[in-house]
């Protein structure tokens, strides 16, 4: 199986300046790894560092210490304190997460803030299948031309999932996709998974709902809370 | 990627009497790249960017800027007829107050069309056409081209500024709080036709902002201020979400979300 993503030692610890340099550390020699078409799910306590793992791989969270290999452009790249311009072209091209919530955009309507999203495709295909998306993850026709900042948590949801897909990133990393969803919507969000692990998309994900993990994870990861050092 | 960079400053400083308004500041941009300069009021954003295009003189230190043949030119050494000559051509500047930057007594048209001119361009139609194109694309009725700017709300003055800015075609813009002194919707709809402006015209841009949900919005990366100093630097997401230096901490924690 070809590896798509790779940490060694990975270490991350929170400095809070504001409260008297408070040290948090969160995550000790990691040694985390995901292959192509494979599903992994992170697991572990409330507030161990899941988010942070998830975070810290796609280069939002700083890694102190260790390293985060992953491929891009058909060889592996070090990620862990890179340049910024390789994490945006990283994350332009071979990596792709869906936050738990959406960052909206002001004015700019959800089949835009989807259709920007895709990769390698004319505008009007963009827009076509950012509306297929849309339609598959029910939101219906009429909520497509408007921007997102008045949807229900559970559309806005919608939006990020399908913006997350559109782009078949090689990589996905998901942070709870499926937690303010009901159960049709999980089954279809269920079946997207599955068909990007078919195409050879490599997963990385939280998923809260133990239902869920098991049917799309093949394995998963503990994350384990660290004792507080300061 | 290319490896070459757009712009490049290493070791600016500028004193103002005692104030050290630039202190060993280095910046580098790319082709294409949006990077955002914020930091509190007075902490030298507004100064990095005059010194970055030239429009002020650094006590120390050296600014190069690669033009399209790849040739490089110290931005400070060169003759002014050339440094105005680069304003007019590869390069655009956004200022705050659109009333400093437009020709108040020239109708809407002639403040798009007059850059052209500037370039060189002689056939009137020509201009008047690209002059409505650039109106439209700013989202001002083309039947106001022949209207004078005094007649526009601060909004339009600003989209103006903007068509007048862009209509050359700059690789590079400078911003100095282009959304600034403007009402929160008409900000998020000027903020919406830069950063789609930027990305469809693969436009590289230095924008002074002190709104950090501004930076967030449009910039690939950011630098932080601090009493002329650059305390930190680097993905724009990376540097609001995940802050290392105390003072980063302080400006992310002071805003409601950014
Ligand atoms: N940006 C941040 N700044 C400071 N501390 C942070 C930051 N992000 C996370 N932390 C801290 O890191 C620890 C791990 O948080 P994280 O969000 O990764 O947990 P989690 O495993 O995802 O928990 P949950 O299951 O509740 O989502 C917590 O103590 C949290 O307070
Ligand atoms: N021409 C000048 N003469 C004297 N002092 C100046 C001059 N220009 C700027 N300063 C000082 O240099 C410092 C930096 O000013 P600058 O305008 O760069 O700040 P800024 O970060 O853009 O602030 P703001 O957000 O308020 O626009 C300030 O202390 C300012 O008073
Ligand atoms: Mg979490
Ligand atoms: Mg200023």
């Amino acid at each position: 199986m070809t590896p798509m993503l790779q940490t060694a030692g990975l270490g991350k610890h929170f400095t809070l300046h504001l409260r008297g340099g408070l040290t948090i550390p969160v995550l000790q020699d990691v040694d985390f790894h995901v292959a192509a078409g494979e599903c992994v799910a992170l697991v572990g306590p409330s507030g161990a560092g899941k988010t942070t793992l998830l975070r810290s791989l796609y280069g939002n969270y700083r890694a102190d210490q260790g390293s985060i290999q992953v491929r891009h452009h058909g060889s592996m790249v070090e990620l862990a304190r890179a340049a910024p311009r390789l994490v945006v072209d990283v994350r332009a091209h071979s990596m792709g997460y869906v936050s738990q919530f959406l960052r909206v955009v002001p004015r700019v309507p959800a089949l835009d803030i989807v259709a920007e999203a895709a990769r390698g495709l004319s505008p009007e295909e963009a827009r076509d299948r950012a509306a297929a998306l849309l339609l598959r993850l029910n939101i219906p026709r009429r909520l497509h031309a408007l921007p997102p900042a008045t949807f229900s948590g559970g559309e806005q949801q919608r939006i990020n999932l399908a913006r997350g897909f559109i782009g078949r990133h090689p990589i996905l990393l998901l942070d709870e996709p499926t937690a303010s969803l009901d159960a049709g919507n999980r089954d279809i969000v269920v079946s997207m998974i599955d068909e990007a692990k078919a195409a050879g998309i490599a997963i990385v994900g939280i998923f809260h709902d133990v239902s869920t993990r098991d049917r799309v994870a093949d394995r998963t990861y503990s994350v384990a809370p660290l004792q507080d050092a300061a | 990627m290319t490896d070459d960079t757009l712009l490049s400053a290493r070791g600016l400083n500028l004193r103002f009497g005692a104030i050290p308004a630039l202190v060993d500041v280095a910046v580098d941009l790319w082709p294409g790249e949006v990077l955002a300069i914020v930091g509190e009021s007075g902490s030298g954003k507004t100064t990095l960017l005059n010194v970055l295009s030239g429009r002020l003189r650094p006590d120390d230190g050296v600014v190069w800027y690669r033009d399209p043949s790849g040739r490089l030119h110290d931005v400070h050494a060169m003759p002014a007829p050339k440094l105005r000559a680069l304003h007019r051509s590869d390069w655009g500047f956004v200022q705050q107050d659109p009333r400093s930057a437009l020709r108040m007594g020239v109708s809407a048209g002639g403040n798009v069309g007059e850059r052209l001119m500037a370039q060189g361009l002689r056939h009137y139609g020509s201009i008047r056409e690209q002059a409505i194109d650039w109106l439209r694309q700013v989202e001002i009725d083309a039947a106001r081209v022949d209207d004078m700017p005094r007649t526009f709300s601060g909004g339009m003055l600003q989209r103006l500024q903007i068509a007048r800015t862009l209509v050359t075609h700059p690789r590079l813009v400078f911003m100095d709080e282009p959304t600034g002194g403007l009402d929160v919707s008409v900000q998020a709809r000027l903020l919406d036709l830069i950063r789609s402006l930027v990305a469809r015209l693969n436009i590289a841009a230095v924008l002074v902002t002190h709104d950090l949900a501004v930076a967030r919005l449009l910039a690939h990366r950011i630098v932080v201020m601090q009493r002329g100093v650059v305390v930190e630097a680097g993905l724009t997401d990376q540097v609001l979400d995940d802050p290392q230096h105390a003072y980063t901490q302080l400006l992310v924690s002071s805003v409601l979300q950014a």
